[in-house]
């Protein structure tokens, strides 16, 4: 069921000659050679991060070859496919998570684990990706710009595994996939009434939510975020910690490996969630430049690929991927600084931990299969 | 109804496909911006406020606490030492739950409520990662359970420290005092600086009133620290001044020979070197076990001695003030003399009472009641002093009138502080009619004189005073304000000298003949000490009532009540012809001095003869 394609006179609508190793590959190099280079400048960064942890480094570095075969995997499956799996994946995920709010393991009071013949692993992170691939595949084959009852149906796709997740309870799990499915549907057009309509419900509810939606440790994360003073031990610490790491690097860093906020263990987290400030210490404000940098030719990219798509479901997937990308690192770069409250969003590809690289690089492999699709075009 | 049947337009949902793009671009750059600028605030624009906190994170300001001095008695005995303690600290921010780590802890070590307490009162106000203390003089059976037992229990740390220890207990609490932990109102009182990283301050005694010798100056240490509060390294250190060492008069033998003649009673003993103004002894019983306040003492402990009717914690020696009774005649003898009043011939009618011009009634004297008369037909100085005669001294009284009295017992030192150096010193009572006038708005009555005459009445003095007053005795007007502290740091350190109470040689002698003659006499009112004496002593009986006895009744003795019976004192110097000793005593509700003079007899035997001289039985009823 593809789209109908125009050609235009005087091109050949003949399949693409593989024309080099990448291309045979369906790799998009400007894509692979961009994630390459953010990988080597996280592990860089991760090594004095982690306290010259030569393990840590390799341990990430084995994530990062996960997490690029599977991006290599996914890249040579058909976008078709992909659209066609979506639904039984979200079915199966749906299932899943449902399983987990049954018998879920976990730690801390939340139940986020399957565990499975000695195997762990989370359902949400499945469902990260397969949101925004049902979503899509729903609106693909619709009119667009969608009417408000296939926007009702979204909705309701959106709804169900975010309920489900957010009972569990993960709060940021659950906003992070709705934020995607919703990416989807503002790029197929949403009306900008609805959107408008949105924020005004958004605004009209934060005070009900503020008092009664909100647990007491959410609500504290807010308060610290506007006044860390006034928790320096305990909940301010953080963030006291993270600004006087960052604002100390000034211009030029303190030099790799000498930042003293991170080496001298004032920094917690500081592998993990807050690594930008470990980042930000020791190569200044011209190292958080460069790595805005990076994530912007990524995230532009991310947007060439959509534009150049052929298909409506590619469309959809490669602005909805670009987004997601975009809220990980605008809220981790935003709360570590303290312009937001702290959550547990990871700064992606240079914080510590697989689950979140072997995701994200997955979703890169389906990217690069939305412009493998785009290259059997000519132009 | 047609049905809308929407087709798919490709081109026109690539287009609004692309403005979404667009717009999203936007969105993305935008929000970046505001990123970027957000990090600009903190690298450049605050960029000093953040590069001065990191600096303080990593560099810490490490007091060095300094070593308190010892104390040490006049022959090198140690008084007050400073021993290892162990403590038992938790830091907060490494347990992962505290209340656990507690519970864990008490099931480990004995944890009391006040312990936990001043735990909750320290963590809040902590600073990061700084360990705040649990308990304190751990055990080393408890110690060793901590050791087994740290692995499973982060955060929690076991520290050593100095401690104040006091190796003679009981025996030296009042002269010396005890430190105890700064409490809030001597935490804002003390300069912060110099007592950062010491717990404790002198409260009383020699502690106190040399704190500052004692406690030293504190040194510093800039040290670069991780989060966890590790030294990594010295940047630059100041070391401390220690503490300088006292060395004391006092005499562990005169002390304890004190202690234990005064034994169950209560009173207090203070012995001085005539001539140098040293206080080679000072007593106060009961004593309490100074230790007990070093860490902070258990309630109990403290509603015991706060709460008994002996009040252990006053010092007899120093805040006590008694009317001194009979032991002012010597003083009165002096001013009868030098006022021309009387001369060494001088008598007195002695029928056992003595009645004022125009007035009924009789002022009795004590040995009415024993012999039914007087001590004799007629009294001159010599015997007034020997036998302690009142009515030879009601008479002089009388014609000195109280402001002539004042005029010549103030230069012994009544009614003044010494000005020892310890802490509480009163300064007793010497009436006046002046004085009676500021603090009663009252005239002085003339049957008042007459008891201010006999060392009762208004009149009041610390065993301190008397002390003082018998070195003056001693030494023919020459005395010191008495000091406990001999040497500060090997440096000897001379007792002020106050000016001399003036009198003629040939007056000292026979005020100091009619003092030898109390005990050596034989009616001297002390003589049942003289047995077996090996030196020659001249002293003076006293003996205070506390309760007003009704005209006509007579004092039983042991029908009184025995917190109403009379106080027994005696003032003493020996040897005679040269004295080193000088000798206060009182017992509280003795009955009478024969309470208090084999004391005095004991304590300079010790001093004498050695540790090993020979003992008196007391006997004797009040006299």
């Amino acid at each position: 069921m593809g789209d109908y394609v125009r050609q235009l006179p005087g091109h050949s609508a003949d399949l693409a000659r593989p024309t080099g190793t990448a291309q045979r590959l369906h790799l998009d190099l400007p894509l692979l050679g961009l994630l390459l280079a953010l990988a080597a400048f996280g592990l860089v960064v991760l090594y004095s991060a982690s306290g010259q942890d030569m393990g840590a480094v390799i341990r990430q570095g084995r994530f990062f070859l996960v997490g690029f075969m599977v991006m290599i995997v996914a890249a040579q499956i058909s976008l078709q496919r992909f659209q066609r799996w979506g639904p039984w994946f979200y079915l199966g995920g749906i299932g899943l998570l449902v399983a987990v709010d049954i018998a879920g393991v976990g730690a801390k009071g939340a139940q986020r684990w399957l565990s499975v013949g000695g195997f762990r692993f989370q359902p949400s992170e499945l469902m990260k990706l397969v949101v925004p691939m049902t979503v899509a595949w729903y609106l693909a084959d619709r009119t667009l710009p969608p009417r408000f009852k296939y926007i009702m149906a979204c909705l309701a796709i959106i709804a169900l595994p975010a309920a489900l997740i957010l009972v569990q309870p993960d709060l940021g799990t659950a906003l992070l996939i709705a934020a995607s499915g919703l990416f989807v549907v503002f790029m197929a057009g949403l009306g900008w009434r609805y959107i408008v309509g949105a924020a005004v419900l958004a605004c009209a509810s934060a005070w009900p939510v503020w008092m009664y939606g909100l647990k007491d440790y959410q609500k504290q994360r807010i308060l610290t975020l506007l006044s860390p003073e006034s928790d320096k031990l305990g909940a301010g610490w953080n963030i006291i910690q993270s600004k006087t790491a960052i604002g100390s690097g000034g211009w030029d860093g303190k030099g790799w490996m000498k930042g003293t906020q991170s080496q001298l263990d004032f920094l917690p987290e500081s592998h993990t969630d807050f690594i930008i400030a470990v980042l930000a210490e020791e190569w200044g404000l011209r190292g958080v430049i460069m790595l805005a940098g990076l994530y912007l030719l990524l995230l532009l990219r991310g947007f060439w690929i959509g534009l150049h798509a052929r298909s409506s479901y590619g469309r959809l997937m490669a602005g909805s991927l670009t987004l997601t990308f975009f809220v990980y690192i605008f809220v981790n770069m935003g709360m570590v600084a303290g312009l937001l409250p702290v959550v547990g969003v990871p700064l992606p590809l240079v914080s510590a931990g697989g689950t979140s690289v072997v995701s994200l690089l997955a979703g890169f492999g389906l990217l690069m299969a939305v412009s493998t699709e785009q290259r059997m075009v000519a132009r | 109804m047609p049905q809308h049947i929407a087709l798919k337009d490709p081109h026109r949902e690539a287009r609004i496909y692309s403005a979404r793009t667009i717009t999203a671009i936007f969105i993305v750059l935008g929000l970046m911006t505001v990123i970027l600028a957000r990090y600009y605030a903190l690298q450049i624009t605050e960029y000093e406020t953040y590069r001065t906190q990191s600096e303080r994170n990593r560099v810490q300001l490490q007091p060095l606490p300094p070593k308190r001095g010892l104390i040490y008695d006049r022959n090198g005995v140690l008084l007050a030492d400073n021993r290892p303690s162990h403590l038992l600290s938790v830091v907060v921010e490494r347990t992962p739950d505290l209340e656990y780590t507690l519970e864990e802890l008490r099931k480990l070590v004995p944890v009391s409520e006040s312990d936990l307490e001043n735990f909750y009162d320290k963590k809040a106000r902590r600073r990061p990662y700084e360990p705040v203390p649990l308990r304190f003089r751990l055990t080393e059976a408890e110690r060793a359970i901590l050791a087994v037992n740290r692995h499973r229990l982060p955060g929690v740390t076991v520290d050593a420290q100095l401690l104040r220890h006091y190796p003679q207990g009981a025996l030296f609490s009042h002269a010396v005092g005890y430190v105890g932990r700064i409490n809030e109102r001597e935490a804002f009182e003390l300069d912060a600086s110099d007592y950062r990283g010491t717990f404790h301050v002198g409260k009383v005694g020699v502690e106190k009133y040399y704190e500052d010798t004692l406690h030293g100056d504190v040194g510093y240490q800039n040290v670069e620290t991780n989060a966890h509060g590790r030294v990594l390294r010295v940047l630059e250190r100041y070391d401390p001044t220690p503490g300088a060492d006292l060395t004391l008069h006092l005499d562990i033998a005169l002390q304890r020979t004190a202690y234990e003649a005064l034994g169950e009673q209560r009173g207090a003993v203070v012995a001085m070197d005539p001539k140098s103004g040293g206080v080679m002894a000072l007593v106060s019983t009961p004593g309490f076990d100074t230790n007990l306040f070093v860490n902070g003492i258990s309630s109990a402990d403290y509603s015991a001695l706060r709460d008994s009717p002996d009040v252990p914690l006053f010092n007899r020696a120093v805040q006590g003030q008694y009317p001194p009774g009979s032991t002012i005649k010597p003083l009165m003898a002096l001013a009868g003399l030098e006022s021309g009043l009387v001369t060494p011939e001088y008598t007195v009618p002695d029928p056992g009472w003595y009645r004022l011009p125009g007035d009924s009634r009789r002022y009795r004297d004590w040995i009415l009641k024993i012999r039914g008369t007087g001590h004799a037909p007629q009294v001159d100085l010599e015997m007034a002093v020997e036998e302690s005669c009142d009515v030879y001294f009601y008479d002089l009284a009388r014609r000195l009138t109280i402001d002539g009295m004042y005029e010549y017992l103030h230069p012994f030192g009544l009614g003044e502080r010494s000005g020892i150096d310890t802490t509480n010193e009163r300064r007793g009572v010497l009436p006046s009619t002046r004085w009676k006038r500021d603090h009663m708005n009252q005239p002085w009555y003339p049957g008042e004189t007459l008891s201010a005459g006999i060392g009762q009445g208004y009149m009041l003095a610390t065993p301190v005073q008397l002390a003082v007053a018998a070195t003056a005795l001693a030494t023919k007007g020459r005395h010191f304000s008495p000091r406990l502290v001999k040497s500060v740091g090997g440096e000897a350190v001379p007792a002020p000298e106050l000016a001399p109470v003036e009198a003629t040689d040939e007056h000292w002698q026979v005020v100091q003949a009619a003092m030898r003659e109390v005990v050596h006499g034989k009616r001297g009112s002390a003589r049942r000490i003289a047995k077996g004496i090996e030196y020659e002593m001249a002293g003076k009986t006293g003996t205070a009532q506390v309760i007003g006895i009704a005209q006509g009744e007579i004092y039983r003795e042991e029908e009184v009540a025995e917190r109403h019976r009379n106080h027994g004192l005696f003032i003493a110097f020996a040897p005679y012809d040269d004295p080193t000793i000088a000798v206060a005593v009182i017992v509280e509700n003795g009955g009478g001095s024969s309470a208090a003079y084999p004391i005095a007899r004991q304590v300079i035997d010790t001093w004498l003869l050695g540790e090993d001289g020979a003992t008196v039985a007391a006997t004797g009823e009040a006299g």
